[in-house]
């Protein structure tokens, strides 16, 4: 697939209080493809993420997103470029003093001048996408965890942005969930031609969706391919990632 | 966009970007539009996303509201795919649940009122009866727990209440000062300052103090503790969250507050008396002497008494309003207003009622 770069991380360091997170990342994410980010936990994959986002500005490497170098952008060009992105957080992040519908219609609210009218047509658009139809009124309280990450996709998806990201979708989803899930970020790449990257270690949602690898261990990047690449060739931390032939018993973990 | 006859022929590519602009044409272009029929054709359009989609969908609803038949059609494959995607079936902001009549609102508020009452009452009894028993069960009780809540409520809380009441003393003798010089009834500022402390200002200073610190670090800490299932968890291990959590920040406000009290009491006399000496020229020894005057075992008394029943008052409304958290995070922020609020407020009105009694 000779698909444009429309991400490049380079050489990315980072690290906190003398303790590095991140050490010397470079990968691409390619468009029109699902990248996923993965490792064991405390790999780096959200600092990561936060750095790609503009969360965390890059001390050492560089990040390039539709072209542009993310660090030093001013507020102008920063608000520019997140309206590109929709961001999905592992918690939802959706603002607890809002209904549901008033959440995923902020960003088109706050940024566009649409008809009120057709911006809860877009909202309720947005609701039957990820089957949530009747939350329009309720409040993020009255969800329960898998409705809460429904919903956040939903407004993360709300101004059709070109580039997804995702942190963690699937935790605590139940397999049925984890799986509509999937196939909505499916859908979204079919349909709409939307870029996607996701953190996540749900090995068969990785296995279902991921175009992409980026693996993660202690802060270095193990391996860099496609999934089918991350299948055949022999890298040990990604073999027992995904217990593949169980050559790995339990005693040979680190 | 185009308009040929009954046909409008949209062209080029429908998505947020032009989606406004999009229906202001169209709207104008459909303006003399009244009746008959309207076919939309999306041959000439390239892409289309789920905004798209949503504006065309308004469009439509908005002619057949005039009472147009309006017909979509055309497209190439991507455009109806993405139309049987994001079209919806039953486009209708669903109702928002139905509004209480007035009689079912003022029957709520009761209802919601008795339960308020009632959870309090059952806390207080709870918390009493831990209290006391757990004092004859030290076994029980968590290692160093009582000595970490004397410290972060009582003692950690010395300089802010003493230096307060200094000021609270200085600025009450001050004021009062010049009114009596007035009538030449300097030494009467020993009797107003001594007895207004220790029987009134002492006990309500480090009260309103310790509320403020502790009271909402109380709520705070028990909130937190419920919402990520603290509490739930001690249920689970068959320990009273009460018990485990309460009795302990309540023996320990119940043993440092009569001190700092005290600590208060004596630092607002100690203000005044700079005062008298500075403004009113009464030497300290004379204060000191006058002081024993005026002063009974009952004002100390009565200040003492009040401090125990301000700790109790705090750390009951605190712990209560923890207790009541209900919606995550932001509920935690809210309930440590209203303990930090309802408990001044108790306070003033215990104050007030023991005022009446002991007067």
């Amino acid at each position: 697939m000779a698909a444009n770069s429309i991400i490049q991380v380079r050489n990315l360091s980072a690290s906190f209080d003398g303790r590095e997170v991140l050490s010397d990342v470079s990968f691409d994410v390619f468009d029109r493809e699902i990248t996923v980010i993965l490792g064991s936990s405390g790999a780096g994959k959200s600092v990561l993420l936060k750095h790609i986002l503009g969360l965390y500005e890059a001390r050492e490497g560089s990040i390039h997103i539709l072209g542009r170098d993310m660090s030093g952008l001013e507020e102008k060009d920063q608000k520019q470029m997140y309206l590109q992105m929709g961001v999905f957080y592992q918690n939802g992040g959706l603002l607890n003093s809002l209904t549901v519908g008033e959440n995923i219609a902020l960003p088109l609210e706050q940024h566009t001048n649409l008809n009120e009218q057709l911006i809860a047509r877009i909202v309720l658009t947005k609701l039957q996408l990820v089957n949530l139809p009747n939350a329009y009124h309720l409040y993020p309280s009255q969800l329960s965890g898998g409705m809460l990450k429904r919903a956040a996709l939903a407004r993360a998806i709300v101004m059709d942005p070109p580039l997804l990201f995702c942190d963690e979708p699937g935790a605590g989803l139940d397999p049925i969930s984890l799986a509509s899930l999937d196939k909505l970020i499916l859908n979204l790449r079919e349909q709409m031609g939307v870029s996607i990257v996701i953190i996540t270690h749900e090995v068969s949602s990785i296995l279902r969706i991921a175009d992409r690898l980026v693996f993660l261990d202690q802060g270095q990047m193990v391996f860099e391919g496609t999934l089918n690449e991350a299948l055949k060739k022999n890298v040990e931390k990604v073999y027992q990632f995904f217990d593949m032939g169980r050559l790995f018993p339990i005693d040979d973990l680190e | 966009m185009e308009l040929t006859g009954d046909t409008l022929f949209i062209k080029g590519a429908l998505s947020l970007s032009g989606a406004e602009s999009f229906i202001e044409e169209a709207m104008v272009l459909l303006e003399n539009f009244e009746y008959g029929r309207l076919d939309i054709d999306l041959d000439g359009l390239g892409y289309i996303d789920s905004i798209g989609v949503a504006s065309l969908e308004f469009l439509k609803e908005k002619m057949e509201n005039k009472g147009l038949a309006v017909d979509i059609s055309g497209g190439n494959a991507d455009i109806r795919k993405n139309w049987e995607i994001f079209s919806s079936h039953s486009q209708v902001v669903p109702e928002e649940a139905g509004r209480l009549s007035f009689f079912e609102k003022i029957g709520d508020g009761f209802e919601r009122a008795a339960e308020f009452v009632y959870s309090f009452l059952v806390l207080t009894a709870n918390v009493i009866f831990w209290s006391v028993s757990d004092i004859f069960k030290s076994k029980r009780q968590r290692r160093g727990e009582f000595y970490n809540q004397a410290v972060l409520i009582g003692v950690n809380a010395i300089w802010i209440v003493g230096g307060l009441a200094f000021i609270i003393g200085l600025v009450m003798a001050l004021q009062s000062s010049a009114q009596l010089r007035n009538f030449g009834a300097n030494i009467y500022i020993v009797d107003l300052t001594v007895i207004a402390m220790m029987s009134e200002m002492g006990p309500l200073i480090t009260a309103i103090v310790v509320a403020g610190r502790s009271g909402s670090s109380i709520a705070a800490e028990i909130a937190t503790m419920k919402v990520t299932s603290e509490l739930d968890a001690l249920k689970t291990m068959a320990l009273q969250p009460v018990r485990f959590v309460v009795v302990p920040k309540m023996h320990g406000s119940l043993v440092t507050m009569p001190f700092l009290t005290i600590i208060a009491n004596i630092m607002g006399i100690l203000g005044g008396m700079f005062i008298a000496f500075a403004s009113l020229d009464i030497a300290p020894q004379v204060f000191v002497s006058r002081m024993s005057e005026t002063l009974y075992n009952r004002d100390i008394f009565i200040g003492i008494v009040k401090s125990l029943v301000f700790a109790v008052i705090i750390v009951l409304t605190g712990s209560f309003y923890g207790l009541r958290v209900k919606e995550g995070a932001e509920g935690v922020g809210k309930v440590t207003t209203t303990a930090v609020v309802m408990s001044i407020t108790l306070v003033m009105v215990a104050d007030s009622i023991m005022g009446l009694i002991f007067y």
